[in-house]
């Protein structure tokens, strides 16, 4: 693609909405209902299966729930249908059978570490009710931002300060005294602010994402243009190298600095790709990879909680008994192969063995409860939900639009890769959290207004184009082109 | 910019697939390995949450003696095992450990007390429907209480390392399982782990093995006791009480020596005794010469008609194979020296305490060997009885005729046999014997064995009682009779 840069984030007068005939394109907020309703419907049923387990009161105040559960996305649904009717209709289910499903995890885990507390005499806060709070916090968040955003490409006239905020967040947990921004599990990633802890880096990713996406649309030409031909590969110059070494030194200074693997890895991963599909040159993932090892090589040689991780993912087994060694990850894996292929019912497993089941391990607590088949069913939504994401950024007919749907889209799959490939051992434990199902509220809201932008992005490529531009955008794929004739408004 | 678009949403499915076949490698092809790694809580933790049946025992006015049973505790594993009169009992409860599994009965009836076995399969499903917790079965036994605590107490009195076995000779229930010295399972059971390892660390350590069930799992030599096999077989031969066996002073065998006890003649008389006094006067040279001239094809066989050389019985705890030969060829005798020795139960011969009480008992039960049961029926959670006590005939080891005989000789034998629990009115019919040990027998303290069954004239107990003395001087009738008799009089006595 080469429209000019101009093109997409200059004047949007040719994209006002004037004249649209609503019949012409389908909106599909119903089917997006629907799905909200079979979503609700498996979430209640999620929750009786735990009550009957745990021998809990099988109550009609489990429907409630679920009405409840069904009014809340109700309410994300009406202002979707008010805000972006033409939104892509299964981002938002998928979120919501997520969410839900993180719900009743979390809430089946406080009833077993109740049990645990309760036989130790002590009394634990549960977790649950908190949840429950910043889900709607997150849903309003959520809200706000498709009010306020009423086309994405106004974010790109904020994005220095986006750039420039994302960064001071990121940074602020390691710069701050461990009075406000203490170490937790090895970590200086948290700010403590009365009773809330809050992970600014959670909130940093989305932004400087945004700030990526925007400054290598403006400065596209200069990363395209090749500097000199080295064995048939053409090496970008060395001055563009600019973004991806500021990109890899943050990623770096996260691991030095806060101990963070996991945020490290998605953020340098997610810029990479930006990188890619804004230049559509294979070179900088392979330089970028290779950055990547040599960082990773380092940080090996330099940090023993490096050495410690690497250790732990060859062979939990293994460093079992030692202190920070492959315990956790070991009673994952006695959670997933004890749940093997059909799992032991949900509320009848024992995921609280595992600590932290539910943030970081909130996925072996579901490959242990619902088994592989339930580990798969969530991987497949994922999936979805991050195709849907990229398929409306196919279709966005601007290249900003295009390159930040696609970044958020990977953002989200990337986390899922880290988190779940983590706990089952494919790569070492980062301990990031599963969006929208781990316990945390800063990852909930975060991941919130990512999906709202990617609801955003998706509502301008399925809206039906009017304007000043008669020409189709040819970049258009063909399930997306519009097959009615466009009226020239009048 | 839609072709790297594409490109990335690629690799985000491969990303996924990726994370797919991951977790069908963990979750699919190492589940078991994972499901059953000795670290993974989860198995033990579903078993502890279930509580575990009780083991009891019938007491004497037919009211359940309980001796296994569980206790709710505030910690995790909900259920602690609690074992009563431990010690006494350990050889039969066994132990059940979070740390270190169970052994004897709790193992071997693990599925019915975890209530996992099929025969509860109904009760667990009604369980599942009325949502109370799902528990196992109970095991009661054919123990009795009374000829159980005298056996122990009076081989823990004398401080004596041994086993007790006693069975009703007509039904093959175990009535008296005693190993000394005996540990407590509770300390096993403890929910500490810490204490657990401390107490299976003391009872492994400790050179006296407190934890081997020497009534089924230790094989002895049976000595003189094992004359009456030999007696049998001559009986099936043809031969009866009165026929003439050699009186000499000493054999030579295969290059040593092979004397009487008191290193004379037989009843002091070199012209040849009758089996009977041979009997009982426990004449090495008689036995020996007869086991020599009946043939070993006749001494194995009659050996294996009582049991010796079987490896599956089980009670259902398995039961160590007993031997006539080394433990290679166990029923194999290799020539006429080694078969001679066999013949007053030395050389290779070995019999656990529990195969030395069926051979008596077969011959208290006229020639008919009874299988040997230690569980009379398993009960419901609820109590009611799932299946019953069959008494199951294992086959005739000798006629009728031959056993009355063989029970007159041992009559004989007990008025010969000194040590204390004699008691007048009943008619006790036993042998004793005094089994060499070590390279050094001489200077090695022996085994003393008495086996006896009362009253001689309708056997109601049969019991082999060995001791594992500290004693070079000692004799089966002096160690081993008095516990004997005590063990068969409180059984009487208490009316079973």
């Amino acid at each position: 693609m080469s429209s000019p840069v101009q093109g997409a984030v200059g004047p949007t007068t040719g994209q006002s909405n004037a004249g649209v005939n609503p019949a012409a394109a389908p909106t599909r907020r119903g089917t997006e209902l629907l799905l909200l309703g079979f979503a609700a419907i498996v979430v209640s049923a999620a929750l009786m299966l735990v009550e009957a387990n745990q021998e809990q009161q099988l109550t009609f105040r489990i429907f409630w729930y679920g009405l409840a559960f069904l009014g809340l996305f109700g309410i994300a649904h009406v202002a979707v249908r008010r805000f972006a009717p033409y939104a892509d209709p299964l981002i938002l289910p998928c979120v919501a059978l997520l969410n839900g499903l993180g719900l009743v995890m979390i809430y089946r885990i406080d009833l077993a570490m109740t049990e645990v507390a309760l036989r130790a005499g002590k009394q634990i806060n549960n977790d649950v009710p908190r949840q429950i709070l910043w889900t709607t916090v997150a849903l309003g968040l959520f809200l706000a931002v498709l009010v306020v955003v009423k086309d994405h490409r106004t974010l790109t006239k904020y994005h220095y300060t986006f750039g420039l905020v994302g960064l001071v967040l990121l940074a602020l947990p390691a710069l701050l005294p461990s009075a406000i921004a203490p170490t937790i599990n090895g970590a200086k990633i948290w700010l403590k602010v009365g009773p809330f802890s809050l992970q600014p880096g959670e909130f940093s990713k989305i932004l400087l994402l945004v700030f990526f996406a925007a400054f290598l649309v403006a400065k596209r030409d200069l990363f395209m243009a090749a500097g000199r031909r080295v064995l048939g590969i053409d090496l970008p110059r060395a001055r563009d190298l600019g973004p991806v070494v500021f990109a890899w030194a943050c990623s770096l200074g996260v691991l030095v600095f806060q101990k963070d693997l996991g945020t490290s890895l998605l953020f340098f991963g997610t810029i990479l790709v930006m990188l890619y599909v804004a230049t559509e040159r294979g070179i900088w993932v392979g330089l970028g990879l290779t950055l990547f090892v040599g960082g990773a090589v380092v940080a090996y040689k330099l940090f023993t909680h490096v050495q410690q991780r690497v250790a732990n993912w060859f062979d939990p087994l293994a460093t079992y008994a030692q202190a920070g060694g492959g315990y956790q990850i070991a009673q994952a894996l006695f959670g997933l192969g004890t749940g093997g292929v059909g799992g032991t019912g949900l509320g009848a497993g024992r995921p609280e063995l595992v600590p932290l089941a539910n943030t970081d391990f909130i996925a072996a607590a579901i490959g242990e409860e619902l088994g592989f088949i339930g580990l798969a069913a969530l991987l497949m939504v994922y999936t979805v939900l991050a195709l849907r994401g990229m398929r409306s950024a196919l279709a966005v007919r601007d290249t900003f639009g295009k390159l930040l749907g696609g970044g958020l889209s990977f953002l989200l799959i990337m986390q899922v890769f880290v988190v779940v490939g983590g706990v089952t051992k494919l790569i070492p434990m980062t301990g990031i959290t599963a969006p929208f199902l781990s316990y945390g509220g800063s990852s909930l809201l975060a991941n919130y207004v990512l999906v709202a932008i990617l609801l955003r992005i998706s509502d301008a490529a399925r809206r039906p184009q009017t304007g000043s531009r008669p020409r189709p955008v040819p970049q258009a794929p063909i399930a997306e082109a519009h097959t009615v004739m466009v009226e020239r408004p009048t | 910019m839609n072709t790297p678009l594409r490109r990335v949403g690629l690799a985000m499915l491969g990303m996924i697939i990726l994370l797919l076949a991951n977790a069908t490698y963990i979750q699919i092809i190492k589940a078991d390995d994972y499901r059953n790694d000795p670290r993974n809580k989860r198995v033990l933790l579903e078993e502890y949450a279930r509580e575990r049946g009780k083991i009891v025992t019938p007491d004497k006015n037919n009211q359940v003696k309980v001796l296994a049973t569980v206790q709710q505790t505030n910690d995790r594993l909900r259920y602690l095992r609690v074992y009563n009169e431990a010690p006494m009992y350990a050889p039969v409860t066994g132990f059940y450990s979070v740390r270190y599994g169970a052994g004897g009965l709790e193992r071997a009836e693990d599925e019915i007390l975890n209530g996992s076995d099929d025969r509860l399969f109904v009760r667990r499903l009604s369980d599942l429907i009325t949502g109370r917790d799902p528990r196992g079965g109970n095991i009661q036994l054919t123990i009795n209480p009374a000829a159980q605590a005298a056996a122990y107490n009076a081989m823990d009195k004398a401080g004596f390392a041994g086993s007790v076995v006693a069975l009703n000779p007509k039904t093959g229930e175990i009535l008296t399982m005693v190993s000394t010295p005996s540990y407590d399972p509770n300390t096993l059971s403890a929910h500490d782990t810490e204490a657990q390892a401390a107490a299976w660390k003391t009872y492994n350590d400790d050179k006296r093995k407190p934890m081997l069930n020497r009534a089924i799992s230790e094989t002895y030599a049976p000595g003189s006791t094992f004359k009456l096999v030999i007696g049998a077989a001559a009986l099936t031969d043809g031969k009866n009480k009165d026929t003439q066996l050699t009186s000499t002073d000493k054999l030579v065998v295969g290059g040593s020596e092979l004397r009487n006890y008191n290193r004379g003649y037989c009843n002091g008389t070199p012209d040849g005794v009758t089996m009977e006094v041979a009997l009982s006067l426990s004449c090495n040279t008689s036995f020996a010469q007869l086991a020599g001239d009946l043939g070993s094809q006749k001494v194995t066989d009659q050996a294996a008609k009582f049991g010796i050389g079987e490896d599956d019985l089980t009670v259902p705890m398995p039961v160590e194979q007993s031997c006539l030969g080394p433990s290679s060829s166990c029923l194999n005798v290799p020539d006429k020296a080694a078969l001679m020795q066999s013949g007053i139960g030395q050389r290779d011969v070995r019999l656990t305490p529990l195969q030395n009480a069926q051979i008596v008992a077969t011959i208290a039960n006229g020639g008919e060997r009874m299988k040997p049961q230690l569980v009379r029926s398993i009960l419901a959670p609820d109590l009611s009885e799932i299946s019953g006590f069959d008494a199951d005939s294992l086959g005739r080891a000798m006629s009728r005729d031959s056993a009355s005989q063989l029970r007159d000789m041992m009559v004989t034998s007990e008025s010969k046999t000194g040590g204390d629990g004699k008691r007048d009115g009943l008619t006790i019919a036993s042998k004793t014997g005094t089994a060499e040990t070590g390279n050094d027998p001489k200077n090695t303290p022996p085994f003393a064995w008495y086996v006896a069954f009362a009253p001689a004239d309708n056997p109601k107990i049969a019991v082999a009682v060995v001791v594992e003395s500290k004693d070079v001087a000692a004799t089966g009738g002096k160690l081993s009779a008095a516990i004997g008799r005590a063990t068969m009089t409180a059984y009487l006595d208490g009316g079973g």
